[in-house]
């Protein structure tokens, strides 16, 4: 059920009137009944897959920490009995079966992912490879893609891991992990949460607190203002864009660069401060998602504050273990010995930072474009850090580099590359997408674009005012936030209450009356619904 | 101290719902469809409310096949008949039913005439007639009925309760109209009749299509079943019609279902198509859209018909003794003719 749906929006409304009515220690199953309820409407045979994911990584979670107590509790017993060799051997030996239970889960649940998303790419792929045609792909039958696999079954195995590393321990209850999993607001487009972050107010019974209903309510009516005035405004423009790349190229190409990296923005934040709103209304807390991304002033900066759950599940689970492999560690010794000490220090980095993006690219979609997409980042990240010296030499030298018209053009700068690293989410073949870039840069590539061209792309005069005024509104808001420090709501909430009650009136007229939905306008998923 | 508090809390948050809900209801009203300069066909049906005195004797409904071929003045000046037309655009024949339940919460009529012509669609076809017909109903279990029946599946219930959800794309097409009739309505009907007093003749029709099934849908009559029982229960005579309007071609196949039906249930059953020479009919002279539906001409001479019908068999009574409607009636003939006179003046008819 998508959330602009009029169906979730009133679900949401009787779960909200039913959580603060029953009893609080009835609420957790509450929520996870509705968030079943909630999913399994989408298609019911999504529940046999996140149920499958569920009930693997909670009994591997559990055997793997009835494993670890045993090892403990023997080694306790017989502490005086055995050597310190004696007893990491003991360890060694016995954490087998931890490990047993670890790679099961990690291995049903990633097989799971891999079969239903990855298999046709992979397959593809090979044929690629070995044929030297493109005629004759053998056809993957179309398999069910339960709506925001990757999300969930990244948290499974995030979960997973934390308790192999015994960083936390296992949920004894299957219930309440199941909750941890699928609570509904986070289930198709995330965060991807960590079991420390959401379990104490998911599954610890609150109050009621006005003041944390009122900010959760607040926030989602920002990002409904989000989505529905700005997203699914611009995204009439970017369909009709993206939809006929032999007519819209050239100048064309740099508004859909532009539109699509807009569209994404006011999309996926639009959502999580949906989700993030939603669950603040039931007194729980999640970790923010984004922190102002498109005021990065450099791509490292930008990954910092972009889809912040995705990026530290990816350092942590992925980056770190690559690095700190033993594979890394003779790579470094190689490069120490062959190279040069800094070569060593390097190399397994950027080995990790490599996986780690092409896992990045291809988590949000089975094609070569996002693989594309991703190594772009890698390589423009690379980059930047091996010029990194040249940058201090440079910003020492010129001090108008700590300079404010500088500080904006290094956003500007991030931006225009966010925008063009954008451009490949947008198109499954990659030629297109370079044959659109090239565009731009061809004779004549702006003549197409004469005067009135922009209100022939499904976009009306009015249509550009208010995305530009609602634009305004959202920039506004994030460099008032980025220069305090500060969420806006707090600030608004220290004004009097005319003028908060006056803010506040005005964003959800404009959203009810600006917004883009309802009959005349198609309903449009979140982007990352699909992820 | 603290129980100020809490009441300050309270009232603070009643009146912010009171204020918003005030908002939300004035751009509701503004951004709204008026159907006051165009499409007034949307009108219709909220301005049956408006009357004073719904102690009608003749209620009309159906499609554009009532309102605009019967006038309700010629029915009173000629036969002193008190009578109604409540239809509206394309008006689909659960909506007909739902309009007699609406209407019956008002009064109790002696005889409802049914333009038979919605057997034909099963379903709804568009958003935009079903707006045109339910959007005018005061809430009411009809309403409510006639919203679920009607719903295409691109509709939703709660954009009929909050219709700021569907009309708000309109804010960018405001017209000084939507302003003006924001609590107001511009009557566009006479006891819901449309006027056209202009002519254009019939001419050329399409070509008649021959279909594979000339059945009507069970929907269709499961929904004539329930007009007629529903008049039945309201000891209501119950009179099928079929106007004379050459376009939508009615097939002679549809015709003989509708007299089995009549027959079946002992209804009496005008198809005015057969009847044109008798009425005095001109092609020429009493149509303004090529014979789709009757001008002013055609549609008194349509209501004069019908009046001796009604007075005749159905015994309906001549009130032109009781002063008080006859003074209600001045009132609309008054406007009526003013309106003839407007309007050929527009058309510049002598």
């Amino acid at each position: 059920m998508l959330f602009t749906s009029y169906g979730f929006i009133g679900s949401v409304l009787i779960l909200f009137v039913l959580y603060y009515t029953i009893p609080k220690r009835l609420r957790p199953a509450l929520l996870l009944i509705f968030s079943l309820i909630i999913y399994g409407m989408a298609d019911v045979r999504y529940l046999i897959y996140i149920g499958i994911s569920v009930v693997t990584v909670w009994y591997a979670a559990l055997g793997i920490e009835k494993n670890n107590k045993t090892i403990k509790d023997y080694i306790k017993q017989h502490k005086t009995e055995m050597s310190a060799t004696e007893r990491k051997a003991y360890k060694k030996l016995k954490g087998r079966k931890s490990l047993l239970f670890f790679l099961a889960g990690l291995f049903i649940n990633l097989g799971i992912l891999a079969v239903v998303k990855y298999s046709g790419f992979v397959v593809s792929g090979i044929w690629h490879i070995l044929s030297s045609g493109t005629d004759g792909v053998p056809k993957i039958p179309d398999m069910l893609v339960p709506l925001g696999i990757s999300f969930y079954t990244f948290q499974s195995l995030g979960y997973l891991i934390d308790v192999y590393r015994e960083n936390i321990d296992a949920e004894h209850s299957l219930p309440r992990y199941a909750l941890f999993i699928t609570f509904f607001p986070q289930l198709v487009q995330g965060p991807i949460n960590r079991y420390e972050d959401l379990a104490p107010t998911l599954l610890t019974p609150h109050d009621a607190d006005f003041n944390v209903i009122s900010r959760g309510l607040q926030r989602i009516l920002w990002g409904y203002f989000k989505k529905l005035v700005i997203a699914d405004r611009l995204l009439m423009g970017v369909t009709t864009l993206i939809g006929d790349t032999s007519l819209y190229r050239g100048g064309y190409v740099l508004v859909m660069m532009l539109f699509y990296t807009l569209e994404l923005y006011a999309d996926f934040t639009g959502g999580i401060d949906i989700t993030i709103g939603i669950a603040e209304t039931l007194g729980i807390s999640m970790k923010e998602n984004f922190i102002r991304p498109y005021l990065s002033t450099s791509l490292a900066d930008y990954w910092r504050r972009w889809h912040i759950s995705m990026c530290s599940w990816f350092r942590d689970y992925v980056f770190y273990p690559v690095s700190t492999s033993n594979a890394s560690i003779r790579l470094s010794k190689w490069a120490r010995k062959h190279i040069s000490d800094s070569a060593g220090g390097k190399l397994p980095v950027y080995l990790s930072s490599f996986v780690v993006w092409a896992c990045t690219g291809i988590w949000h979609g089975a094609s070569l474009n996002f693989l594309v997409w991703g190594l772009l980042n890698f390589l423009v990240l690379t980059i930047s850090e091996e010029l990194s010296p040249l940058y201090d030499r440079f910003h020492k030298r010129f001090l108008f580099s700590e300079s404010f018209p500088y500080h904006v053009f290094m956003i500007l700068r991030t931006f225009v590359l966010i925008c063009v690293l954008n451009l490949f989410d947008c198109f499954t073949d990659v030629r297109d997408t370079l044959g659109l870039l090239g565009s731009i840069f061809t004779r004549g590539s702006f003549s197409s674009m004469e005067k009135g061209a922009l209100l022939g792309i499904g976009l009306g005069v009015s249509d550009y005012v208010i995305a530009v005024i609602a634009l305004i509104a959202v920039l506004t808001v994030s460099i008032i936030e980025e220069k305090y420090d500060s969420s806006i709501r707090d600030m608004i909430r220290r004004r009097p209450y005319v003028f908060r009650f006056a803010i506040w009136t005005c964003l959800f007229l404009a959203t009810i009356i600006f917004g883009v939905y309802g009959i005349g306008y198609d309903s449009s998923q979140f982007i990352y619904n699909r992820f | 101290m603290m129980k100020n508090m809490d009441n300050k809390r309270i009232i603070t948050a009643l009146l912010s719902v009171v204020v918003i809900s005030a908002l939300i209801y004035l751009v509701q009203r503004l951004v709204a469809p008026k159907y006051a300069d165009d499409i007034v066909e949307g009108g219709m049906v909220s301005e049956y409310y408006d009357e004073k005195d719904k102690d009608f004797d003749v209620i009309f409904i159906g499609d554009c096949e009532v309102y605009e071929n019967f006038s309700p003045v010629t029915l009173w000046e000629n036969y002193g008949i008190n009578s109604y037309i409540r239809g509206s655009a394309e008006q689909y024949i659960f909506q007909s039913y739902y309009m007699l339940e609406d209407t019956l919460r008002y009064d109790k009529p002696k005889v409802v005439v049914f333009n038979i012509q919605s057997l034909q669609f099963d379903e709804s076809r568009s958003e935009a007639y079903n707006r045109m017909t339910i959007d005018g109903m005061k809430w009411s279990k009809a309403k409510l009925g006639c919203i679920n029946a009607s719903m295409t599946d691109e509709e939703h219930l709660i954009e009929y309760i909050f219709p700021i959800l569907r009309f708000h794309s309109r804010w960018n097409e405001l017209t000084p109209a939507d302003v003006e009739y924001m609590f107001r309505r511009k009557r566009v009907t006479h006891n819901g009749y449309y006027m056209r007093v202009d002519a254009l003749p019939a001419g050329d029709m399409p070509p008649v299509k021959p279909l594979g099934d000339y059945s009507f849908g069970d929907r269709a009559w499961e929904y004539l079943d329930k007009i007629r029982t529903c008049c039945e229960d309201n000891d209501i005579e119950l009179l099928l019609i079929k106007a004379p309007s050459l376009y939508p071609y009615w097939y002679p196949e549809w015709d003989e279902q509708v007299r089995d039906y009549a027959d079946m249930y002992g209804l009496k059953y005008i198809n005015f198509l057969d009847e044109t020479d008798v009425i005095g009919i001109d092609y020429n002279t009493d149509t303004y859209d090529g014979g789709l539906h009757m001008n002013l001409s055609g549609a008194e001479k349509c209501a004069d018909y019908i009046g001796s019908v009604l007075t005749g068999e159905y015994g309906v009574p001549d009130r032109r003794g009781d002063k008080a409607l006859s003074a209600i009636w001045q009132g609309k003939i008054t406007a009526y003719n003013d309106e003839i006179s407007l309007q050929k003046e527009q058309y510049g008819i002598e």
